[in-house]
């Protein structure tokens, strides 16, 4: 009887101590997840920050007024302290970043100091604008070194929670990735004494215009299939699927979607006219068989189906066997950034695989045409003198509160970086530079 | 024997060469394939195009096979110089131009390439062809590309990292689906009331249930990271979203206080 009891009470015991073992565990986990996506955090938005330390430091290089450096410098200055908060939250204790951290504050007392002296009365010395040039040329070279450790930890799937283990147990030498990485930013600065995520066109386009000239009639759910059927170049209707938008879109939509084994399609028209706001097709893409060119032609075909007039091209990228291609609607010489449209063809048969006109859409209209009041001449001797202007347009911008302004548009090179240049044709005013990218070492393929 | 065969082949050769050249109208580009370059391309040709503008000294950057800025002003200037017209693209005049004015070694660029040498100096010094033996056995089958398009204001790594969370969240739904929960990302970092970084949107505490459990962890694929070059490339199919969520697994009663804007797949986008 006793034995019995015994028994009972200690399995029990040992059921309830499985238990509370592994309610541990699952709570051990789940703190384990938590620190480790604190380190993640901390460590993406350190490369990302010190990328885009590097671009703004090369932008201020091209920039010429005042009004333009002095909040440029803040810029900086505010990014620099960011990135420090993140070197701060990275498990580093036992490892020497001392010196990268020492670089962060150099720039960031170098920009706090010229961005609060009045640069109108005192501007920047030649011995200071070389020294920015310097600390251009080494934030990118550690920002090469940052980006080169994200894509081996991003590739071999490295936990910053191994590095701290790796860290505690010194005498095991382990070949840790993250660690070499780091150490070889470390020699590289030892050697010297927000939100950029835009692609360029909306970069210029601040304000949202709510699709206030839509035009059309609204159509019904009818003449939408209809118009799906066609675009999507399917037989039979009855595959189609329609729904409508509900109260949170900011335009009342149709959203219609296609499936078959091969392919799928899917497309928000506007209710009002009927437009194509977006429309998107996945299927496997084969070898790349007509070039970059060739599929240009295709958008463009595409384009005119629509009866999209004036649309010129504004910039191309292939990626893989995908042509992208942007558009902005040009007239009497101006180009208007806020009405863009993309294009995406598939470069093994040149379909179109793709259209957003969502930007095009919300904010085009049919604008008186702009007079320029300052002539190009005067306008290009606002640009910093050390740019070397290649190339110049009349383009409508929305500058910084959001308004649409007439500008004279300068590409130019200073070194071997290229900039985009806008100064307003009023006041002369510089109301944007900007540095072009575009293009990245392969770390793929980069051994 | 050599001798003698020698004048015989080089015979044969130049037979082969008129007969050629009779063949072809005057306007054939021998170099080259016959696709117009353009800015933005990727490829062997942009890897000729670069090395024969530096072999003249008009394009000093690296030959990386990337069409970018470097390489259009270059072209410019040649087509400047050699009065053709000024438009930046490498067509069939220019591509025969250019052919004329410089030589290109094939073998011996791409060996420089694969050998990871900065190769800045084609044309200056005298092209020693594929002497060089120590260089690693990688030369078989990489490409020779050494750099990619990347949208402005992105690295490869942002994007990897957002096709992580992209194929955490959404590996189950249609492309299109995929498509919007990159956006929906995009206009958080866009919002303020969001952190203003990728890294940021993605690691936020309680944002997205595949950081919490580890799932962003798994290896994404090809669709994934599609999805999010054409979010970044500006396509929303969410309708400018910043919350979405799977009305079978909410817990939260909140979610379905937001305004609703559409439904992709099991997911609800809204404001």
């Amino acid at each position: 009887m006793i034995r019995w009891i015994l028994i009972a009470v200690l399995s029990i015991g040992i059921a309830g101590t499985a238990f509370w073992g592994y309610q541990e565990h699952q709570e051990k986990n789940a703190v384990l997840i938590q620190a480790e996506n604190t380190y993640q955090r901390a460590f993406h938005e350190l490369t990302y920050h010190v990328d885009l330390l590097n671009d703004k430091i090369g932008s201020a290089l091209a920039m010429n007024s005042e009004q333009r450096l002095s909040p440029q410098l803040v810029e900086i200055w505010r990014i620099t302290s960011e990135a420090l908060s993140d070197v701060s939250q990275l498990p580093l204790g036992l490892l020497p970043f001392n010196k990268t951290e020492e670089f962060l504050s150099e720039i960031g007392d170098f920009t706090y100091r010229t961005a609060v002296r009045n640069l109108e009365s005192e501007p920047l010395s030649d011995e200071e604008t070389k020294s920015l040039e310097n600390l251009y040329k080494q934030s990118g070279d550690i920002k090469d070194e940052l980006r080169q450790v994200q894509h081996v930890a991003l590739d071999n799937n490295l936990r910053w929670m191994d590095v701290q283990l790796a860290m505690a147990n010194e005498d095991e030498q382990l070949d840790n990735t993250i660690i070499d990485g780091l150490k070889t930013i470390e020699k590289t600065v030892e050697g010297f004494s927000e939100g950029n995520g835009d692609s360029s066109i909306s970069n210029t386009t601040v304000k949202e215009h709510e699709y206030k000239y839509l035009n059309g009639e609204k159509i019904s759910e009818d003449e939408a299939l209809a118009k799906a059927q066609k675009l999507f170049n399917v037989k039979n209707r009855d595959k189609l699927n329609i729904s409508t938008s509900g109260k949170g879109a900011d335009v009342p939509l149709y959203s219609i979607s296609y499936r078959n084994d091969k392919k799928s399609a899917y497309m928000d028209l506007s209710q009002k006219g009927g437009h194509p706001i977006t429309l998107l097709v996945d299927r496997p893409v084969g070898k790349k068989q007509i070039s970059l060119n060739a599929g240009m032609e295709k958008a463009k075909k595409y384009l005119e189906q629509f009866n999209f007039e004036n649309m010129t091209v504004f910039q191309s990228n292939q990626f893989d066997n995908i042509g992208a291609y942007s558009f902005l609607y040009s007239k009497d010489g101006v180009r208007y950034y806020s009405d863009a449209m993309e294009v995406k063809v598939a470069l093994d048969n040149g379909d179109v695989l793709g259209l957003t006109a969502n930007d095009y859409f919300m904010n085009h209209s049919e604008r008186e045409a702009p007079e320029p009041e300052i002539s190009e001449e005067e306008a290009k001797k606002m640009v910093n003198p050390n740019v070397e202007i290649q190339e110049q347009f009349l383009a409508v911008i929305d500058n910084d509160l959001g308004e649409e302004v007439l500008t004279y548009e300068f590409l130019g090179t200073l070194g071997n970086e290229t900039y985009r240049i806008f100064i307003n044709a009023k006041d002369g005013r510089e109301e944007r530079v900007e540095k072009l990218s575009g293009s990245e070492i392969n770390y793929a393929s980069a051994t | 024997m050599t001798n003698k065969k020698l004048p015989v082949s080089l015979l044969i050769m130049s037979f082969l060469f008129i007969g050629f050249h009779i063949a072809q109208p005057p306007k054939t580009v021998h170099a080259f394939s016959s696709q117009v370059i353009q800015q933005g391309a990727v490829g062997d040709d942009v890897i000729e195009l670069q090395a024969r503008l530096q072999y003249i000294g008009f394009y000093n950057g690296k030959i990386d096979g990337v069409f970018g800025w470097g390489t259009y002003w270059a072209l410019r200037n040649f087509q400047y110089e050699f009065g053709l017209e000024i438009d930046g693209l490498a067509g069939a005049t220019t591509k025969q131009k250019l052919t004329q004015a410089t030589e290109y070694n094939e073998q011996y660029v791409k060996n420089q390439i694969n050998q990871g040498k900065d190769f800045t100096h084609y044309g200056g010094t005298e092209g020693t062809g594929g002497t060089n033996q120590s260089g690693g056995n990688n030369t078989g089958n990489t490409e020779s590309n050494t750099a990619v398009n990347v949208p402005q204001g992105y690295s490869q790594n942002d994007i990897q990292l957002m096709a992580n969370a992209v194929y955490g969240e959404a590996r189950g739904e249609p492309y299109v689906g995929q498509v919007a929960v990159a956006a929906v990302i995009l206009n958080r970092v866009e919002s303020s009331t969001f952190p203003n970084t990728v890294s940021g949107v993605i690691f936020e505490p309680r944002a997205f249930t595949a950081v919490a459990d580890g799932q962003i962890w798994l290896t994404p694929n090809e669709t994934a990271k599609e999805a999010v070059l054409d979010a970044i490339n500006g396509w929303d199919p969410s309708g400018n979203a910043q919350y979405y969520f799977n009305p079978d697994t909410a817990t939260s009663a909140w979610i379905w206080s937001r305004p609703q804007i559409k439904k992709i797949g099991k997911h609800i986008f809204c404001k």
